[in-house]
């Protein structure tokens, strides 16, 4: 056991565990952190992905030996922080488009979905059809369009 | 007719049995068991009055609660069962709370969340009650305001008298709440009048998930129920039958406990990181399992010798006969929250929390397994991560009750992504033979004999007495069960002359389950096929075709809405195509088009560890589902039925090779993805004058997948006969089966975008 410390949420947070165990376990089973959810441990399904320093990763495929203490880690609930608002642009417009269905892969969609909008106007231009495409988060309820509308629409407010 | 409860706040009832499931009642009768354990106090319960009421209650803070007696799995039951109360107490919907009521065995047959029934069965039921509320809170009013109740008006929470004075539901609670328990009638609102219902709205959960505060089971705080997972064997059904290194893994950090159970070697830890540490360390001996060395082809073949033969039709010599037998592969029925739940079992009495769509049936299982009474197993039903028919069983919930025990410390039981498809519920193997005739421009006959590997049916109706029933040895009772409902939900909507379509089920001890949609989206897309060659046959177009043959004015309208607005009949390049299917079922109608890019640049995309494959580039589909409560969740619905059945059509399926499934993670198990849905899609809600609303959950799929096939079908030139299309290329590279679950990556960080 060791200590590791980092940031999450904007919080600085230390625990004691051995620093093999994956980022994802030590958030939530750890620090009681839920929004990213377990949908496979193995970098799969995305439904885990929160932000590392403002872009996009899966904790479940991270030591938290590899997370350095100046790191910030946000996850779906320290999102609205991050725009100093209530919501984020993105949630707000999957409230407007009814996105979520049982709602358990939602948080990652959205958190890979402000993620993918930035690395679009990154690369020169607005998001579209081509990138929804690279987007790997599974949705079991299938409710990949209302997605797709509304990542477009929350991305014009970003 | 309803109750006033007696109570010092405002609560109502009525009877969950009004306007009941008439697919219930229509099920022939089952042997009767006359030795159930639990029947004493099933009759008990049942005796007495008030015991099959739902109630909703008036708060004194001018909100109303209600326990749903169903499971919310995504299909949006809360929001329309809040809307309906809003709508007949006349009352904001942001003050109508619905939550999940937990196991109440006293409810008989009214506590299974299934065959998209719930809105269908607890529409009147639910009205009713919070009618009485409305009736009783205009009663004190009219009291407290010194007012008469034909005076009154009721907006919004707050009743007016035409003097202008007012008073909140709120402030009425405990004034219109009744010392005694008595009978009232009640007249419901008439539908003309509906202001909430028919109106599209979000999810009342919405705010919660996109915040990450909705709690799913795994997302729990219950006191020491440490993370906990099973070791599962490398063949199905397997069983442990020694560890040769428990001490060593009990060494390792954060491992708490090991236990052995029927189902593998449980570990409890406490993270879920250490839990597949630990299951990756250990060395079990195991047990061979239920299918040792079958494989799809066997499992095919013995269906094929269990077909009931089609009779040979007596049709003029000079009929023309169309032949076709199709494949449907295993299909996993996972969804995106893994089977999953909490258990305490102490030695007089136990809890769980889990999501469960018959929890009924999952308390009179745990009870059994950790041997108490089902008066002192808890059940508590958490609103649950995607169903699709998964959680009809409560194998989790029965599982971390018997680890529990085992431990003797409450248990988070999670199982491995590996695990689903490799020892989840699957949708069984099946084939279906179909034999048509025509003559003179005229269907003369269509035979269909489907044929499936046993589906289980022993969550029974919800209750453990029918699902006792559906036990039976020999699986006599459950093939009873799979017929009846065979029967009662594949309709054949043409009139092809002489149809018989029957079911014959062979029990090959795989976990099965129902699959959304039953039998339907492989029924359907097997005859949809046929009525594709059938039209072809007779030189007709498929539109025209289904036009001409159809029976029911409702099937046909959706089926004309979609050829209007998805443009049937336009002309397409070579390699795409469209495609036009229709379903009936669930008190409602759907039809769907789509069109489909089959050419070779688009099959051949290159997209890592995916299937790419044919697109379907555009996908209409229109719903008549009676009475609409909220248009917006029937449209989510259907989306997700079209997601579906493009998955079940093109790219979804389990490979059973030497006694296991080769799939263990949702990169083997292909359900649709970002890449291969129609980014053109639309979604027609049709207008009704029916007073019943219909089913919305699973009212989607059939006429989708039978869409995708009929389409790719005429974009190939080749009708596909094995189900789905990529099934016989494997693509993929098959994990390990020692150990069961692959390691978790530690390169995430080199993956940031």
């Amino acid at each position: 056991m060791s200590m590791q410390t980092f940031l999450l949420n904007g919080t600085s947070v230390t625990v004691d565990v051995n620093p093999d165990v994956r980022l994802l376990w030590v958030i939530r089973d750890m620090l009681g952190v839920t929004g990213p959810k377990y949908g496979c441990g193995i970098n799969v399904c995305k439904a885990c992905t929160s932000h590392i320093n403002g872009k996009a990763f899966n904790p479940c495929s991270v030591r938290v030996g590899d997370i350095k203490p100046t790191d910030e880690v946000t996850t779906i609930e320290g999102l609205p922080a991050t725009v100093g608002k209530d919501l984020h642009p993105m949630q707000e417009a999957w409230l407007e488009f009814d996105v979520a269905q049982c709602g358990y892969c939602q948080p990652g969609q959205i958190m890979a979905a402000v993620a993918k909008v930035k690395a679009a106007r990154a690369a020169g231009h607005e998001i579209g059809d081509a990138d929804f495409d690279e987007i790997r988060n599974v949705c079991r309820c299938g409710t990949y369009n209302r997605i797709r509308e509304a990542i477009t629409a929350g991305a014009k407010n970003m | 007719m309803g109750y006033l409860m007696a109570g010092t706040t405002l609560v109502v009832a009525a009877d969950l049995s009004l306007g009941g499931s008439p697919a219930a009642a229509a099920i022939p009768s089952l042997p009767q068991i006359p030795e159930l354990y639990d029947l004493e106090d099933l009759q008990t319960d049942a005796a007495r009055p008030t015991a099959q009421l739902i109630t909703i209650t008036m708060n004194t803070d001018g909100t109303a609660s209600f326990q749903l007696p169903r499971a919310e799995v995504g299909q949006g039951i809360t929001t329309s069962t809040s809307m309906i109360i809003a709508e007949e107490l006349d009352l904001p919907l942001d003050k109508v709370h619905v939550t999940l009521a937990p196991a109440r065995p006293e409810l008989l047959f009214n506590q299974l969340t299934g065959g998209s029934n719930t809105s269908v069965s607890t529409f009147t039921p639910i009205r009713v009650a919070a009618a009485i509320a409305k009736g009783a809170l205009l009663d004190a009013a009219a009291i407290e305001l010194g007012s008469i109740v034909a005076l009154l008006t009721s907006k919004a929470g707050v009743v007016s008298a035409p003097d202008g004075s007012s008073v909140t539901y709120g402030e009425l609670a405990t004034k219109a709440a009744s010392p005694t328990t008595k009978k009232v009638n009640v007249t419901l609102k008439a539908t003309s009048k509906f202001k909430v219902i028919g109106t599209s709205q979000g999810r009342v959960d919405a705010h919660d998930i996109v915040t990450g505060r909705k709690q799913f089971a795994m997302d729990l705080q219950v006191p020491d129920a440490l993370p906990t997972m099973v070791c599962r064997p490398p063949t199905l059904n397997g069983s442990p039958k020694s560890i040769n290194n428990e001490a060593v893994v009990k060494a390792m950090p954060g491992v708490t406990d090991i236990a052995m159970v029927d189902t593998g070697v449980a570990v409890r830890a406490q993270t879920f990181g250490q839990c597949i540490d630990a299951i990756r360390a250990l060395d079990v001996v195991w047990n061979t399992g239920s299918v040792e060395g079958e494989s799809d082809a066997t499992i095919k073949a013995k269906l094929k010798a269990a077909e009931i033969p089609l009779v040979v039709p007596q049709v003029p010599i000079l009929a023309q006969t169309v032949d076709a037998d199709f494949t449907f592969m295993f299909r996993s029925s996972a969804a995106l929250e893994p089977n999953c739940s909490i258990a305490d079992v102490r030695k007089d009495k136990a809890t769980v929390w889990a999501g469960l769509k018959s929890p009924i049936v999952a308390q009179g299982h745990i009870a059994e397994a950790v041997g108490l009474p089902v008066s002192a197993v808890t059940v508590n039903v958490i609103t649950g991560g995607g169903s699709f028919g998964h959680k009809l069983f409560g194998d989790a919930a029965v599982e971390s009750a018997k680890i529990s025990k085992a431990m003797g410390k409450p248990v988070k039981l999670m199982w491995h992504r590996a695990d689903e498809p490799r020892q989840g519920r699957v949708h069984p193997m099946c084939t279906s033979r179909i034999r048509a005739t025509i003559l003179a421009g005229q269907v003369l006959t269509f035979e269909q004999r489907h044929t499936s590997v046993s589906t289980d049916f022993t969550h029974g109706l919800g209750e453990m007495l029918t699902s006792q029933a559906a036990a039976l040895p020999g699986g006599l009772g459950n093939l009873g069960f799979s017929e009846s409902i065979f029967l009662l939900t594949q309709e054949l909507p043409y009139n092809f002359g002489l149809v018989t379509q029957l079911l014959n089920e062979v029990d090959l001890s795989f976990n099965t389950g129902s699959m959304r949609n039953i039998y339907s989206p492989d029924v359907a897309c097997a005859n949809e096929l046929v009525v594709d060659q059938l039209a072809k046959k007779l030189g007709q177009d498929p539109l025209a075709f289904r036009l001409a043959y159809l029976k029911d004015p409702r099937v046909k309208a959706v089926l004309q809405k979609v050829a209007d607005v998805g443009g049937w009949g336009r002309k397409m390049p070579a390699g795409t195509a469209q495609g036009i299917a229709v379903h009936k079922e669930y008190k409602g109608a759907t039809a769907v088009l789509v069109e489909i890019d089959c050419r070779p640049e688009t099959v051949n995309r290159q997209i890592p560890n995916a299937v790419a494959g044919p697109r379907v580039t555009k996908a209409v589909i229109a719903v008549d589902a009676g009475l609409v409560i909220n248009p917006r969740g029937l449209d989510a619905q259907m989306m997700g039925g079209v997601s579906d059945g493009i998955a079940l059509a093109l790219t979804s399926s389990v490979h059973l090779v030497d006694g296991h499934f080769l799939e263990a993670s949702w990169d083997n198990y292909f359900y649709t993805r970002q890449w291969n849905i129609p980014p053109d899609f639309e979604c027609i809600v049709m207008p009704s004058d029916s007073q019943q609303p219909g089913g919305a959950g699973e009212a989607g799929v059939a006429a989708s997948v039978s869409a995708t096939a009929c389409a790719y079908a005429r974009a190939t030139g080749t009708m596909p006969t094995t189900f789905p299309i990529n099934h016989d290329q494997l693509s993929f590279t098959p994990k390990p089966f020692i150990p069961p679950v692959p390691e978790s990556p530690t390169d995430g960080l080199s993956q940031t975008y």
